[in-house]
């Protein structure tokens, strides 16, 4: 389904494909709660903004989770089986919108909640989140982010909520197929999105998707489901449990002017995170996480 | 029928018998108990509502903004540091014009920590393009709720309103309530026959407004806000009319007919006010009262009615720092023209005992 009929996102920005994508799979009958964000301003004005063809809900940034929440529950009313989806940039759900995202997935709210991570306040003009990875350049850490990503999805999927994933659009099979599973589902559903951003990560705007994809062939972003508590590692990522088998790092940070710069001991630092992250997936993998 | 309730259980009383469909529900004293009654009655079944038991005030009113675009009616209450919390989506629920009613027990607001009563935290709300409406006493507050449905409804207003009553002197205070019956509520507030979320129809709600387009949405605001003032009065006297009890629009005026003196106030010292009118009028001394009954809009055409009296005595439970008492200097600027002396007296603040020989 086409989202928007022409629009004010960046050149190479997959956030428009990444909402036609999810609406394949959604169709019409959706509300689109969006928070502050670069959505927001890819939406368009009162005037001249898009036409959506499904109901897009403006939220202030902090508030998504709950008006989704409330949307959701006045549909019970109404017995129109509509999905309410929340698409949020990582500043909101990681940050300032987080304990009303943790209260929506502790109360199982009936609700599909999309997180897409561009690991940054790209909006504002790139300043780092929480969810702005280890090694990273932006606005507010001229040298470098010294903090890890948050592992915001396996914090969502301890809430004991019945659906998490993790997702990229360079993969739309494994794409689609993780938000059909979650459309099938009832209760608070997390999909969490690497969202490549030409501006704020520094690459050209046509290398979008092959960013996407490094991602996933370093080993950076695992694709995976959590699924009533059971870990589930997607088969694209399966190889990358072997370590051989992961592209060299390097490959994903060089198209990135965001991590030019590193020191020998930063880049280690990554690396070691890396092989800490594939450790416990290894060990994770194929059974409940959720004690 | 007529009972005895503390005022939480006859507000939570009134919203029962309004039949709202989504409730949030977080705790702060003293509107606790409101809640808690809301919850027991939800899950007897009656009303058929769902709670919606938030993590924080900031979601309690984003979460029934976003029931209520859906066309649900619906409620939830705070007080103080919960209304201040609140405070970022009861602007965004204003500016969306979104028919919501919320219970206020009014409390002072920290630093320091203090949960007795005051108006500050009421007050603060006076821009966020919400009615407000200020109790007396429990009768006060339980009329009022129902009322508040009905005028946040009407399609000539369609704004978010607030009901306001003094924390622990009402919330806490039982007193003699007379009710209406269910029927009598269901035919003085119908189902709720409209709502903004249409599949067929989809539109972005709350989207950027260019600076052209921004202020459209607040002049249509401000329009709604003074058309409310008609919708008020009328629902106002329809109620009266339903329950026998006089409600008198946006301001009662006690003993104003010959007064040379008026008091003006709001909320539940209003009550003491009458007493201590009817005390000097028996030494002689021509006083009376204006009870504001509703704050946003402001009565200023009423406040004509008693420019040429000798002088006006604003009471104001809050104060705005460096500026003033807060409704003395709306007061004044209503009656601008009138060249009366206006005296502002600040007192009862933090809950502070205000009587004959108060001091500070």
């Amino acid at each position: 389904m086409n989202f928007l009929k022409g629009n004010a996102a960046c050149p190479g920005c997959p956030i428009t494909k990444e909402l036609d994508a999810i609406l394949d799979v959604y169709g019409k009958k959706t509300a689109v709660v969006v928070p502050a964000s670069c959505s927001t301003v890819i939406m368009g004005d009162t005037v001249l903004g898009m036409l959506s063809p499904v109901n897009v809900v403006h939220s202030p940034f902090a508030a998504a989770a709950s008006i989704a929440s409330g949307l959701s529950t006045a549909m019970e009313f109404r017995k129109d089986n509509a999905n309410i989806l929340v698409w949020a940039g990582d500043g909101s759900t990681s940050d300032i919108g987080f304990a009303a995202v943790s209260g929506a997935a502790e109360r199982n709210e009936d609700i599909t909640y999309v997180c897409y991570d561009n690991e940054a306040y790209m909006n504002t003009g790139i300043q780092r989140s929480s969810l702005t990875p280890y090694g990273a350049w932006t606005t507010t850490t001229p040298s470098h982010k010294h903090e890890f990503k948050k592992p915001l999805p396996l914090i969502i999927a301890m809430h004991n909520v019945p659906y998490v994933a993790t997702a990229s659009i360079s993969y739309l099979a494994d794409f689609k197929a993780k938000f059909s599973k979650a459309k099938s589902m009832k209760g608070f559903r997390y999909i969490h999105l690497l969202s490549p951003c030409p501006p704020g990560w520094k690459f050209d705007a046509s290398l979008t998707m092959n960013i996407g994809k490094l991602a996933v062939e370093t080993g950076m972003w695992p694709l995976y489901e959590i699924e009533n508590g059971v870990f589930k590692l997607s088969s694209i990522s399966k190889p990358y449990v072997d370590k051989a088998k992961r592209k060299p790092l390097e490959e994903y940070l060089k198209l990135q002017e965001r991590f030019s710069g590193l020191s020998n001991e930063e880049l280690a630092n990554m690396q070691a995170y890396i092989d800490e992250m594939w450790n416990y997936i290894a060990k994770v993998n194929n059974s409940k996480v959720i004690p | 029928m007529i009972t005895a309730m503390v005022g939480n259980h006859a507000v939570a009383y009134a919203v029962k018998q309004a039949k709202p469909q989504v409730l949030a529900v977080y705790p702060i004293t003293p509107q606790t108990t409101m809640l808690e009654k809301l919850a027991s009655y939800a899950a007897s079944g009656e009303p058929n509502a769902k709670l919606i038991k938030v993590e924080s005030e900031h979601s309690a009113m984003a979460s029934i903004y976003g029931a209520a675009i859906a066309g649900a009616r619906v409620f939830t209450a705070t007080s103080s540091q919960g209304l201040l919390y609140m405070t970022e989506v009861i602007y965004w629920a204003g500016g969306q014009r979104v028919p919501i009613v919320a219970g206020i027990a009014t409390r002072a607001v920290g630093s320091p920590w203090s949960i007795w009563d005051d108006h500050q935290d009421f007050v603060s709300k006076r821009d966020a393009i919400w009615i407000q409406m200020m109790a007396e006493n429990v009768q006060d507050a339980y009329d009022m709720t129902l009322q508040a449905f009905k005028i946040s409804e009407d399609k000539r207003v369609i704004l978010p309103v607030m009901m306001g009553f003094d924390g622990f002197v009402l919330t806490h205070t039982m007193e003699r309530l007379n009710t209406l019956d269910d029927a009598t509520v269901d035919s003085f507030i119908p189902e709720r026959d409209f709502n903004i979320i249409d599949f067929d129809k989809p539109i972005g709600i709350g989207p950027i407004a260019t600076q052209d387009n921004y202020i459209k949405y607040r002049y249509k605001a401000m329009q709604a806000m003074e058309r409310s003032k008609e919708v008020i009065e009328e629902i106002s006297k329809e109620y009266s009319k339903l329950s026998g009890r006089e409600q008198h629009g946006l301001i009662e005026f006690y003993k104003c007919d010959d007064a040379d003196y008026i008091i003006v106030a709001m909320g539940a010292w209003a009550g003491d006010a009458r007493v201590a009118v009817d005390e000097l009028r028996s030494k002689g001394i021509k006083i009376g009262l204006a009870k504001l009954r509703v704050v946003r809009p402001f009565p200023k055409e009423k406040l004509m009615q008693v420019k040429d009296r000798k002088a006006l005595i604003v009471l104001d439970r809050a104060y705005s720092y460096g500026s003033g008492g807060i409704l003395a200097t709306e007061v004044k600027a209503s009656l601008y023209n009138a060249n009366i002396p206006i005296y502002s007296v600040i007192g009862g603040i933090g809950g502070k005992e205000f009587g004959k020989k108060m001091r500070l």
